[in-house]
């Protein structure tokens, strides 16, 4: 533990922290362009240089300089001020200072700093530098004559993402930031650069000059478009959300937010039922709220406790007790929110549940993936694998190969290996201090996979001190919440099915086999005209996840409270409200009237939803029936398209764009000129 | 003056093959095993004692230097030795002499340092524009392998030892020592933060030591003829012959060993034949390669040659390439385009050097016109200071001194250009 002074305040910091996080621990701003916290030092805008003694009798860069004891570090000295006007004037002689034009106003590091540290005035009296502008695909606009070299991109693309997709040419003057092809960035999370850029040369292409940062109105909410739960920031202007940016939560996504998390907002005012709609002669006719509830009665009163609710993948936990109350209220519980077919048993939720936790698979020193592909199905657990195997983590996989941005040992694709794991594999693992077992759906999907992957736990003792190595990756962000509100039936959606209910709820519902519900009268209720609508006889218009409060509970049971940015469009309204009203009209009235009722109502029956934190779900797996896996099982990844995962990306003609281009190469680089 | 019977570098001209059997007989790979049984501290010990400082322009003591490397490496983590044969300053052409006519005093030099370092390879960097130099090296190299001086049992003696030849690809950048070991790991040739230094992680994260081509040829022979001998030569602290490459404004250019500390008149006259139309005409003189700052004429004249005698003068030995320019030289221009050739090799990672370089050329060329205000001249200068000692490597401060040396010695040329040329546009208005 270090002791140094920083502008003789006595400080202590940790062995291997370096000066600058020392002058912070001091509570002294020191300036920066290059340096991040999250990617390797670079040292080269030399903008954090301070006075170090001992040492040479120069400014030193505090970003790269180890912490050492008895250091005397000075931040205000006349030297440092110089320091950091030369390199601010520096900076500026080649930056074109179009801020008036350029999307970064507002928000730009350069900006601020120049008006803090800055000479204000100017010296330089040459021409100018001018870069051609470099294609990088349908999410990251440029305007390369902007760029002050600080490679924070580059380290990005190669330490987080893991893509080698960005590199600097040249020397000197002329060296150039590009993608030297000038290809769409090949990544799942090349939008975060936009947000690292410190100048206004990477920004976000989808929101160019659409926006400035201060008049937006800005909401903390929670991602749905996976289960990880990604904390972000809706930032929205009248009623329209203008983007999404990540907020920091070190537990759930550090500062990233993928692609398909910032894009999907460009799909929220697109394909959106803005009013109901009921079949007639089988064609969906506009309808008002009360004609619908009208039709809805009539067909309860024929149904009688015939009635179902299947769950979607966005769905928050507020509408999913609703639905089950005025479901329970009706005479029935035949509630799921698996609805592609899963049918793994639930009834111990950490036996399905990611206990290892998002940030703890970062100790993990051996990783085995069982029928998963991370990278698409929780691009923000696949960095933490990645940081683990940077670490010195093996990682093993069964299932098809895919490029996962870190070395892994395919075993093959064949799920009986889990019976009998290669020797490679189950030597690491049995070897392992820390040893983390991901199943993914896929896996789950087959007879025996689940009993064959809880089988694990004891082979290679899984739990041990401190330590639950079984994790299950759900990819539905309703998911975790809607198997603690028991929304997981034996047998899944086929046990429903063969009730034949005749009234049935679609909350969201757009993945599930339709047909197998023919005898249904089917209302759905969402906020997307997909393939859940088209199906309905009953379309009631709901709330994307933008436009209401709500609980989620991501993949490893951390419960995240979301809110509201924007009003829903037109005649939508919120879900909860929706099978309130429908209560009254039905004769069984819900006993909350307001949202704030709702939710007293909902911590009084589970008080695990009333703290925004992790669950801790007792460990008590299931004894199931091991069913023999036949050899060569395959297994088949549930995300087949990343960035068309659910009905809001779809509508979002960005992430339509990135899977044409990124996924199905399709070439947009000339058209764009 | 330096007699014959002391030169180190017999074969400089290249009057003689620079084959093996050459060398040989010029008196290389002589006993090489007996040298190394003196033993590893033993031989850190000699060279510490000769007072031997490093040929390429910093001028550090060799031998403390080798003193820097773990004595026991960890397995799996050896020690390297790296030479820097990247010889691109301009104005500096020892390091070539060296390896196209004597290219078995490096290679038996790079056996005995890496052999008192404990390193387990030895990596030369040659220049990318050396073409007949490393065809030269690459060849004997082969010799020394092939008579067993090299690789197991190097000379004999017992230890292991490989030494590769890497070319560049012509980036003067990677002639910094750590911009070399990028390059040489095969990656873009930009300059390491410090800390750490080589010594402690170096290339491939080992501990290396990066030595010039000289300090590493001049070992064999300061360790046959002692390190009392090599001390006889210079003053205290700059001990030692040193290869002296004198281009410009002499009626014969060339490179010649000579004793340390010998004065500038009598180095030129002795061997470069005087200055062009006499020592009136001297102007200055760059006294060590590009990057050091010029010397008037009246201060450099009887000057020691050495670390120290040109430090005082507020310049540097550099790697001792003396230019010289007579009256004739337009000595802005003269400036302007070494200006020129740090902006063209600056590698763009930190923002002093990338962004400053350019600034300053492009005055330095409004400047030779006289195109620009008095106080530009000021603001230029305060813009080298702004980049000198403000970046990553030293690049930032080769390319601010030539600048502010000749603001020091020579503001009233600056200033009679401005004026003239103010005068004219006047004139012209009228």
């Amino acid at each position: 533990m270090p002791k140094l002074t920083v502008d003789g305040i006595e400080v202590e910091v940790p062995q291997g922290a370096t000066v600058l996080q020392a002058c912070e621990a001091a509570g002294k701003e020191i300036p920066r362009f290059c340096y991040h916290e999250r990617l390797s030092i670079a040292g080269n805008c030399r903008m954090c240089l301070v006075e170090v003694k001992p040492g040479p009798p120069k400014p030193q860069a505090s970003c790269a300089l180890p912490a050492a004891d008895n250091q005397e570090i000075v931040t205000n000295s006349l030297t440092v001020k110089k320091a950091r006007e030369g390199v601010l004037e520096f900076l500026l002689i080649n930056h074109p200072l179009d801020c008036p034009i350029c999307d970064q106003g507002g928000e730009c590091d350069l900006q601020d700093e120049t008006m803090a540290y800055g000479r204000g005035h100017n010296r330089y009296d040459e021409n100018k530098r001018a870069v051609a502008e470099k294609y990088m695909g349908p999410v990251v606009k440029t305007f390369m004559t902007r760029c002050i070299h600080c490679t924070r991109c580059i380290r990005f693309m190669e330490e987080v993402a893991g893509v080698e997709d960005l590199g600097a040419v040249g020397r000197g003057e002329d060296m150039e930031i590009t993608s030297y092809l000038e290809d769409a960035l090949k990544s799942e999370l090349s939008g975060n650069v936009v947000d690292l850029c410190p100048v206004g040369a990477l920004t976000s292409k989808p929101y160019s000059f659409e926006a400035r940062p201060w008049e937006l109105r800005k909401t903390p909410a929670i991602d749905v478009m996976d289960a990880v739960g990604t904390n972000i920031r809706l930032d929205s202007r009248m009623r329209e959300v203008m983007r999404a940016l990540p907020r920091l939560n070190e537990d759930v996504n550090e500062e990233w937010a993928s692609d398909k998390t910032r894009h999907a907002v460009d799909g929220l005012l697109r394909r959106r039922l803005d009013r109901p709609w009921i079949r007639v002669k089988g064609k969906l006719q506009q309808a008002s709220w009360n004609e619908a509830f009208g039709a809805i009665a009539k067909a309860a009163k024929k149904a009688g406790s015939s009635v179902a609710a299947i769950a979607g993948d966005l769905v928050d936990v507020e509408t999913m007790y609703a639905a089950k109350k005025l479901l329970a209220s009706l005479g029935s519980d035949l509630v799921e929110g698996r609805q592609t077919g899963l049918d793994y048993d639930a009834s111990n939720i950490a036996a399905v549940n990611f206990n290892t936790t998002i940030a703890g698979l970062e100790t993990a020193d051996v990783v085995l993936l069982v029928g998963t592909n991370p990278r698409w199905e929780a691009s923000l657990v696949n960095t933490r694998i990645r940081k683990a195997v940077k670490r010195g983590a093996k990682v093993f996989a069964i299932g098809p190969e895919v490029d996962l941005t870190y070395p892994a040992a395919w075993l093959g694709n064949d799920l009986s290996l889990l019976a009998k794991l290669p020797k490679e594999a189950a030597d690491a693992l049995t070897g392992a201090a820390r040893p983390a077992v991901i199943v993914g759906g896929a896996a789950l999907k087959v007879p025996g996979g689940q009993a064959a992957a809880l089988a694990l736990v004891s082979a290679f003792n899984l739990i041990r001190d401190g330590w639950n190595g079984f994790n299950v990756l759900h990819t539905a962000a309703a998911r975790t919440g809607g198997l603690m509100l028991g929304y997981a039936q034996a047998g899944g959606m086929a046990a429903i099915a063969e009730k034949a209910p005749k009234l049935l709820f679609m909350l969201g519902a757009d993945e599930m086999d339709f047909a197998s519900f023919a005898g249904a009268t089917k209302v759905y209720i969402g906020h997307h005209g997909d393939k859940g609508a088209a199906a309905a006889d009953i379309v009631l218009p709901g709330a994307a996840y933008s436009e209401k409060h709500g609980i989620y509970v991501n993949l490893e049971g951390r419960v995240q409270y979301s809110e509201k940015a924007v009003d829903p469009p037109g005649d939508a309204r919120e879900d909860w409200s929706i099978f309130r009203a429908l209560s009254e009209v039905l004769g069984k009235p819900l006993p909350f009237d307001s949202y704030s009722q709702l939710r007293q109502a909902l911590f009084a029956e589970d008080p695990r939803f009333a703290q925004p934190e992790l669950v801790a779900f007792d460990w008590a797996p299931p004894t199931l029936a091991a069913a023999k896996i036949a050899k060569g099982t395959e297994v088949a990844y549930p995300v087949q398209d990343f960035y068309l995962t659910n009905p809001i990306a779809r509508s979002s003609p960005t992430l339509q764009r990135c899977s044409a281009e990124i996924l199905h190469g399709q070439d947009f680089a000339e058209a764009a000129e | 003056m330096l007699e014959d019977k002391d030169r180190i570098f017999t074969n400089v001209y290249g009057f003689q093959p620079w084959n093996l059997k050459a060398a040989r007989a010029r008196g290389d790979w002589d006993d090489t095993k007996t040298l190394m049984a003196l033993g590893q501290d033993a031989i850190i010990d000699i060279v510490k004692d000769s007072g031997l400082r490093g040929r390429g322009g910093a001028g550090f003591p060799t031998g403390m230097k080798w003193s820097f490397m773990p004595k026991e490496p960890t397995p799996g983590r050896p020690n390297f030795l790296v030479i820097n044969a990247d010889e691109s300053e301009p104005g500096s052409c020892k390091d070539r002499e060296i390896i196209r006519h004597d290219p078995h005093k490096l290679i038996e030099g790079a056996l005995l340092a890496g052999f008192a370092m404990r390193a387990r390879a030895a990596y030369i960097y040659i220049r990318g524009e050396f073409i007949r130099e490393a065809e030269t090296l690459f060849a004997a190299v082969q010799e020394a392998y092939d008579a067993g001086l090299l690789g197991k049992n190097a000379a004999k003696s017992g230890y292991d030892f490989d030494l590769f030849v890497h070319r560049g690809a012509g980036a003067y950048i990677c002639g910094e020592e750590t911009a070399m070991l990028e390059s040489l790991e095969g990656k873009k040739g930009q300059p390491r933060l410090k800390p750490p230094f080589p010594a402690g992680a170096g290339l491939y994260g080992c501990p290396t030591t990066v030595n010039n081509v000289e300090s590493i040829a001049v070992v064999p022979t300061i360790l046959r003829r002692g390190a009392a001998w090599f001390r006889r030569f210079g003053r205290e602290k700059n001990e030692g012959t040193k290869l002296f490459q004198i281009s410009g404004h002499v009626n014969k250019p060339t490179v010649v060993e000579e004793a340390m500390s010998i004065p500038f008149r009598e180095l030129i006259d002795r061997h470069a034949g005087g200055i062009r139309g006499g020592w009136e005409n001297l102007l200055a003189v760059i006294p060590g390669g590009s990057s050091v700052p010029l010397v008037p004429a009246a201060e450099i004249m009887d000057a020691p040659m050495d670390f120290d005698g040109l430090k005082a003068l507020g310049s540097g030995l550099g790697t001792a390439a003396i230019i010289v320019m007579d009256k004739s030289t337009d000595i802005v221009r003269a400036i302007s385009r070494i200006s020129y050739f740090y902006k063209h090799e600056s590698c763009g990672q930190c923002t002093p050097c990338r962004e400053g370089t350019g600034w300053m050329w492009r005055v330095m060329e409004r400047l030779r016109e006289g195109n620009a205000d008095i106080h530009e001249i000021d603001t230029l200068y305060d813009v080298t200071k702004q980049v000198e000692g403000h970046t990553i490597c030293a690049l930032g401060d080769a390319a601010a001194w030539p600048i502010q040396g000749l603001i020091r010695h020579f503001r009233p040329e600056l200033e009679r250009r401005i004026e003239e040329r103010q005068h004219q546009r006047l004139e012209a208005a009228e």
